[in-house]
């Protein structure tokens, strides 16, 4: 039972990252953008935030490093989709292939560089819980800062006043338009607080989760981040369940090896992703049913007065 | 402040200056850069944009990088232009890869009979894998009404995943050390190269070819005119009863066929065998090859030869000069983004702020305006 | 249509931007090094040689702090070695495709005579660049393939393993020690089963546990490796694959771990027990000796250990009881003088079967066609079947 109890809190830990990031990209989907750029941005935020790591000793300010780190480099994605009408996707791709390539060229100097030693953090007396102690309460303070964003979110879209907002930006622009609301800025804000979500995601991954700076370290974990809003239908809860599911695909398979257990490992890998186009047939079937969780604007430039 | 003002209609100039605007940016951003990092600015310019072409080697070795990058491209223009948007044509590079790869791997007595003809199978394997992997796009949009752009990129990750198992497994080389690798596909089923000596292969005529029967198809055939009209205006296209349906299948499984010949081309050519490394990216960098290139046949051969000479000064700036390889990315994405910024200018104008008030009040609810 | 006066704006902006280039071309072109000029006949002195130019491939970044690192040392001692006799250079992250040939044939037309390819991957396009151009040597690490200008060269990695396996057997509490596998290839399966000898010539009760990435280089995935085999009871570890990531997760949950490929002390001071490294150095300072003296042959394949100073286990932690650092000193000496032979019967398979007799010791052969576990790991080898 130890061995589970284990696995579950390595999954919690592997799922966060792709959890911060999942919610970044909701923000934006929320409002009407998709960001292809996640991957990029989540880069050179790990590059950020592991140099300021390096250079000041302090977890926080590097965390803090990359939160700023991704939410300028969103900012400029945030100006050329929305002031300059360009293509999401392909102003997104530019954002990733750039930040994939200033991310390395950044770090070539910090690739030998060790941050100072790792402490494992835990939750007093709660951390010494048979199983549930293991399992759940010796993780790192953002795993629960993320379950915590998860509930947070899903109270603001659902109970707020500004969440609506949001809401209506994405669903109907141009009925907000109508209403008054500054559709732009409010996408702008939208894509700046996602980007710099997805830069706490990239700076935990170079920070917390392997102390280490390593060229591309983030390996596809903000292209899965992009599935996993579908997956979730863009309901942040589900965002984080659907973060443990892919991360913990990982950890499942090599709990599966140590038991000896023989599955094509490849195949194991495919299932999340198999999962999210299933998700996607289902929920885009019933066009009530897409509209209830897809916002409706998704990928579409907004010119008011257009 | 400068204000961006909307034209009547789309600039004509702007639409070919635009992109020589961008790289022109992009060049003195280049420019900037070697300076910063204490190389010969000049002598960097010239190891990206002249090296790479400047003789019958070079541009040998341009066109294998060109050839898939333009193939993919050509298929994504007229996707992009029926606004379909298919972001997986590098799951379907590596599912043409795997059919050509496929064939290849049978080409031991079996097929033996077929001689040189053997390629012309791998070729058509490779179109018939990639529309295959596109297909699949296709039918959860048709029937499920399910984004493409989503179920195009799982799909890379599935096709990628695809490789790494028959590579690892069931299709790997016997003889060959455990390694992850098929066996090297015998030379009869290799593609035949165009000059002795020179890597470009028959894949530089196939393209040229292909970039012909594009701009015919786009420009001067009925279908492809349906298909401007469906991207253009989908109500408009509907009404005059283009069928919608063909106008989804059409582009996808066009650029899947694309995108799944350059993959058996790759596999069959410079590479000749299966290892988990064949996707290298072309189907992503093409989405950015088929936008600088205007979605145009003629554009998207500059785009890629451009893209290619990118790439290949990269990697010299590395062993001639020393630099990081990186720098090639962040060059690409910089010329991307001044070619984003500067198609603004193409529907909008740049214009001083105004002094005198306006005579007309602006209309009603445009208050979203900055 | 565009109109006459913008179709000409158009025209004049792209003669311009043309000329813009060519006239860049011209210029670059002064900038190339000149070729060395040829030596003066009859001089007084024998004219002094041409440096003579090496090239080499890596395929990973020099800053991996493993595999490439120690390339990359290895080169540098060549030039510490023969000063201004020769002139090196490097191309880092090539990657294992149609771009690797391109890479090599630029090399050679850059007057690089002497080439390195540091990964198996390379085989295939250095083997295709080999034939094409006869008078350019190439040295190919790892692979199995020679030809008259190719020759290959490998070092003896699971000596170091064996070593590393000495310290893992002692120091382990649980008796449960873990490998984070790269690529199931015959090397890292020796390499397995070579910790497991040595851990097993100390503590014959221990058990190993493999898990593997299906890759060389990928940290995230690597630590996540260790942490299930940590979680799984390992409590000593030790890897295959090119980053410091496993050391590091080992550190982080106060297990012991070992460096590899490099000297990986510095990224987890209290969990590293000891590196084994490779040293390259050697065994570049000799081919490029061979190469200058004339005495390069292809065709040939070199395996080289701690007997040629190869291969090293260093920085030997302090927490590593005395005597234990003495049996390795013992063990080196041994393998130095060819008195100790690591694979040396009676050795068991996992099903228990002989498959060394007692006092029979392994040929070459043997060992690079190892496909099998030793008795006392765990698991399968996956064949993906």
């Amino acid at each position: 039972m130890d061995g589970l109890a284990l696995l579950f809190a390595a999954t919690l830990n592997a799922g966060t990252v792709l959890g911060f990031a999942g919610l970044g990209l909701l923000l934006n989907e929320r409002a009407g953008i998709v960001n292809l750029g996640a991957e990029g941005i989540m880069l050179v935020a790990a590059i950020a935030g592991f140099a300021a790591t390096v250079h000041t000793g302090n977890d926080w300010v590097g965390l803090s490093a990359g939160v700023a780190a991704g939410g300028f480099l969103a900012g400029i994605f945030g100006v050329l989709v929305i002031w300059l009408n360009t293509n999401q996707f392909a102003t997104g791709l530019a954002l990733s292939l750039f930040g994939a390539g200033v991310s390395a060229f950044l770090g070539i100097q910090y690739v030998q560089e060790k941050l100072p030693e790792r402490m494992q953090w835990t939750v007093p007396w709660l951390s010494d819980l048979p199983w549930l102690g293991a399992a759940v309460f010796r993780q790192h303070p953002l795993v629960y800062g993320a379950i915590a964003l998860a509930f947070a979110l899903t109270w603001w879209f659902d109970h707020s006043r500004s969440g609506l907002i949001l809401r209506a930006v994405g669903d109907a622009p141009a009925s907000a338009h109508a209403l008054g609301f500054p559709v732009r800025w409010i996408r702008f804000a939208a894509v700046i607080a996602g980007g710099a979500l997805c830069g706490l995601a990239g700076a935990y991954l170079s920070i917390v989760y392997t102390p280490l700076w390593v060229e591309g370290m983030v390996a596809g974990k903000g292209w899965i981040a992009l599935a996993l809003t579908t997956f979730a239908s863009w309901r942040p809860g589900r965002i984080l369940l659907g973060a443990y599911v892919f991360g913990g695909v990982t950890m499942l398979q090599f709990y599966l090896q140590g038991e000896g257990i023989e599955v094509p490992i490849q195949f194991l890998s495919m299932m999340p992703y198999l999962a999210t186009i299933l998700v996607l047939v289902i929920i885009s079937r019933n066009a009530a049913w897409v509209r209830s969780h897809m916002p409706a604007s998704l990928g579409e430039p907004f010119t008011p007065g257009a | 402040m400068l204000r961006l003002e909307a034209r009547p209609q789309p600039s004509s100039i702007m639409t070919i200056l635009s992109p020589v605007l961008a790289l022109v940016m992009t060049i003195g951003i280049g420019f900037f850069f070697f300076l910063v990092l204490g190389k010969d600015p000049l002598r960097g310019l010239q190891l990206f944009l002249i090296e790479p072409i400047k003789n019958g080697a070079a541009l040998g070795e341009l066109s294998i990088k060109a050839t898939p990058l333009l193939l993919i491209a050509l298929g994504l223009a007229i996707c992009y232009r029926a606004n379909v948007w298919n972001i997986g044509a590098e799951g379907q590079f590596v599912l043409g890869a795997l059919g050509g790869g496929w064939v290849a791997l049978q080409a031991g007595a079996d097929l033996a009979w077929m001689g040189r003809g053997i390629v012309l199978a791998i070729l058509v394997a490779g179109v018939l894998s990639g529309m295959f992997w596109a297909g699949v796009p296709a039918l959860l949009r048709d029937r499920f009404s399910a984004n493409e752009v989503l179920v195009s990129l799982m799909l890379v990750y599935i096709a990628e995943l695809l490789l790494s198992y028959l590579v690892f497994g069931p299709w790997k080389d016997p003889m060959g050390y455990n390694f992850p690798q098929t066996i090297t596909f015998p030379a009869v089923a290799r593609i035949p190269r165009l000059i002795e000596g020179v890597r470009a292969n028959i894949g530089l005529l196939i393209a040229g070819f292909v970039v012909i029967a594009c701009w015919v198809f786009q420009f001067r055939t009925f279908r492809g005119f349906q298909l401007l009209v469906a991207g253009l205006a989908p109500a408009a296209a509907r009404y005059a009863g283009f069928s919608s349906r063909a106008a989804l299948w059409t582009p996808l499984l066009l650029s899947g066929g694309l995108a799944g010949l350059a993959g058996a081309l790759e596999v069959a050519g410079p590479v000749g065998q299966l290892t988990p490394y064949i996707p290298v990216g072309y189907g992503f960098a093409a989405i950015i090859v088929a936008y600088v290139g205007r979605l145009h046949p003629v554009g998207i051969v500059f785009a890629a030869v451009l893209m290619s000479m990118f790439y290949i000064g990269g990697e010299l700036a590395q062993s001639r000069l020393g630099l990081p390889k990186s720098l090639t990315g962040v060059f690409q994405g910089i010329l991307l983004f001044t070619l984003l910024g500067c198609d603004t200018l193409i529907h909008y104008r740049i214009r001083r702020p105004l002094r005198i008030q306006r005579m007309a009040s602006p209309p009603l609810g445009a208050t979203g305006a900055p | 249509m565009i109109s006459t006066s913008k179709r000409s704006i158009v025209r004049l902006v792209s003669v311009s931007a043309l000329a813009a280039i060519a006239a860049l071309g011209g210029c670059g072109k002064k900038e190339e090094p000149k070729p060395a000029a040829a030596p003066a006949p009859v001089a007084a002195e024998a004219p002094k040689p041409e440096p003579l130019k090496i090239a080499f491939a890596y395929i990973g970044p020099v800053g991996d702090g493993g595999w490439t690192f120690a390339h990359d040392n290895g080169r540098k001692a060549v030039e510490k070695e023969f000063g201004d006799k020769v002139v090196t250079s490097f191309v880092e992250k090539v990657p294992e495709s149609a771009d690797a040939e391109r890479v090599m044939r630029d090399l050679a037309s850059q007057g690089n005579k002497l080439i390195f390819g540091t990964t198996f991957g390379y085989m295939e396009p250095m083997l295709k660049v080999a034939a094409d151009l006869k008078d350019v040597k190439f040295e190919h690490a790892t692979g199995y393939k020679q030809a008259e200008n190719l020759r290959t060269y490998d070092s003896r990695t699971y000596e170091g393993a064996y070593m590393a396996g000495v310290i893992a057997g002692k120091m382990t509490k649980t008796n449960t020690i873990g490998v984070v596998g790269s690529i199931p290839i015959p090397e890292v399966i020796r390499n397995i089963n070579s910790f497991t000898l040595g851990a097993q010539s100390v503590n014959p009760k221990i058990k190993t546990k493999v898990v593997w990435v299906f890759e060389w280089f990928n940290p995230p995935k690597e630590t996540e490796a260790a942490q299930s085999l940590i979680n799984g009871g390992a409590d000593v570890l030790m890897q295959n694959t090119d980053s410091p990531a496993v050391l590091q997760t080992a550190g982080k949950n106060k297990k012991f771990a070992f460096g590899w490929d490099s000297d990986m002390t510095a990224y987890s001071p209290e969990a590293h027990l000891a590196s084994a490294v490779i040293n390259w150095g050697p065994y570049y300072v000799k081919a490029t000796r061979d190469a200058l003296e004339g005495k390069w042959t292809g065709n040939s394949a070199v395996w080289w250990g701690v007997k040629e100073d190869a291969i090293d286990i260093v920085s030997i932690s302090d927490k590593v009881p005395a005597e234990t650092k003495e049996s390795i000193e013992k063990i080196k000496t041994g393998l130095k003088d060819g008195s100790f032979s690591i694979w040396k019967g009676p050795i068991l398979g996992q099903d228990g079967k002989e498959v060394l007799k007692k006092d029979e010791v392994a040929d070459d052969k043997f060992m690079s066609s190892i496909n099998f576990y030793v008795k006392g790991v765990e698991g399968k080898i996956p064949t993906g079947k």
